[in-house]
């Protein structure tokens, strides 16, 4: 069954191919590579690297995420600097205020509760990160970091470990771990109860790095459907239909760039709160 | 269907794609990602999220002080107002205490002349009455001595030219004239 099905993909997109232009070019727009894309100005290729037999190479998405890493510490070292001066924020500085403030307040204070304090830099820190990989993903010759498993994989194992971090230091480590079965369930039911609480300990971060991986390759490969369409169709007359519905998904992705930044900070802390509490 | 579907459009990615597949982890680019998050997380909150957050809780604090310090100002002045609104009310109630003390004086002093003129004036007219009393006694004793001599002389006169009345008549005349020349 499922190579018939991966038969029939193929076979599909095979079949959109007209002439030079594939549909495979998605796949290239959306998938790591060891080049920077300008085309049509032309390609940079990038050095390949191990470490003890790993493929280390920097890639597209290793240099995008430099790029993310580096500006974001630009970003709020100005910020910071910028409080120095005077604490009276103004244009840049009051800008990402909104969203310090909104992460401390709005995400961090209510879901985790007190002691949110020391989470603070790893969820501001996540926030960021996230939105900006996001917005930087839609800005043209750009690569999206987080449309890449390996990149939200990874954020989502920190946010596991957040979270575990934090329910040990509030109960102990057996005190944690006891906790995690609710109190009151019946004994036979115990072992059935621990594998899926256990189980769950790993769901939530799977959950977290699909979620975000999803949603931004997704808007993506549909902006490049909407655009290979008038490939597909041979016809330039469907180019308006394609411009105008991949500028709507395009705002669609501004809004998601957002959203997916503030639903992984948001998630994350909230199971850091039920970590931390789990006495409800 | 739909999950053979997805795993088939997985597959094919994985297949085609340059460096991996759609869904296939990378180790290099999850190491790179690790060792960039860490650092970047680390050097943010060194850098970046402690000052900010200091600088912002500070201003909170600052601004809430203010607000405390401006609610505690509104209260001490309106109690000042109230203090020198009694100041101004006892002052005026002085003032009018003093200005009818002033008044109350006036008006006895004033009293006072008066009754001192009035007395003077009395003495005065009184002593006048006794210089005049005195004087009229005066004149009169002496007018009685003067009498009473004339008297005695007119009668020496009758007694020694005891005549007739016709002479009497003269006599008495004479004398008369007499007195009246005295």
């Amino acid at each position: 069954m499922s190579l018939d099905s991966t038969n029939v993909i193929k076979d599909t997109l095979a079949q959109t191919k007209g002439g030079e232009s594939g549909s495979d070019w998605i796949m290239h727009h959306i998938l790591d590579g060891n080049y920077l894309d300008f085309s049509p100005l032309g390609k940079i290729y990038l050095p390949h690297l191990e470490l003890f037999g790993i493929d280390i190479s920097i890639t597209r998405h290793v240099v995008f995420l430099w790029i993310v890493a580096i500006l974001t510490f630009i970003v709020f070292r100005k910020v910071a600097k910028a409080y120095q001066k005077e604490s009276v924020p103004r244009g840049m500085t009051n800008f990402f205020e909104v969203f310090i403030v909104f992460v401390r307040d709005e995400i961090a204070a209510p879901n985790i509760g007190k002691g949110y304090e020391k989470f603070l830099p790893y969820l501001l820190t996540t926030f960021f990160f996230i939105l900006f990989g996001n917005f930087l993903g839609l800005i043209p010759f750009s690569a999206t970091i987080t449309s890449n498993i390996s990149i939200t994989a990874v954020l989502a194992i920190f946010s596991f470990f957040a979270v575990q971090i934090g329910g040990i230091r509030k109960n102990g480590f057996w005190g944690y771990f006891k906790g995690l079965i609710p109190h009151g369930v019946p004994g036979f039911i115990l072992p059935i109860m621990g594998i899926v609480e256990i189980l769950g300990l790993f769901t939530k971060p799977f959950a977290l790095a699909i979620r975000l991986f999803a949603n931004m390759t997704a808007g993506h490969i549909v902006i490049y459907a909407l655009i290979s369409l008038i490939f597909v169709m041979q016809s330039i007359f469907i180019s308006p239909v394609s411009v105008g519905m991949a500028l709507f998904i395009y705002f669609l992705e501004i809004l998601v760039a957002l959203l997916q930044a503030y639903i992984f900070t948001m998630l994350s802390s909230l199971f850091i709160g039920m970590a931390v509490h789990q006495d409800h | 269907m739909i999950g053979n579907t997805i795993l088939g459009f997985a597959n094919y990615a994985a297949s085609e794609g340059g460096g991996g597949g759609l869904l296939s982890v990378n180790g290099g680019l999850a190491f790179w990602t690790v060792i960039t998050f860490l650092l970047l997380m680390f050097l943010l909150r060194k850098f970046a999220w402690k000052p900010i957050l200091a600088s912002l809780s500070e201003r909170e604090q600052k601004i809430e002080e203010s607000l405390k310090a401006a609610e505690t100002a509104a209260e001490e002045s309106k109690r000042l107002n109230e203090e020198n609104k009694l100041i101004i009310q006892k002052a005026e109630e002085e003032a009018k205490r003093i200005r009818e003390q002033i008044r109350a004086d006036a008006q006895s002093a004033r009293e006072k002349l008066l009754q001192e003129s009035r007395e003077q004036a009395q003495k005065i007219i009184d002593d006048a009455i006794k210089e005049s009393e005195r004087k009229s006694a005066e004149v009169f004793s002496e007018m009685k001595n003067q009498i009473s001599s004339i008297s005695i002389d007119i009668a020496e006169k009758l007694i020694r030219k005891k005549l007739d009345p016709d002479t009497d008549k003269v006599i008495i005349n004479e004398y008369l004239k007499d007195i009246s020349k005295n």
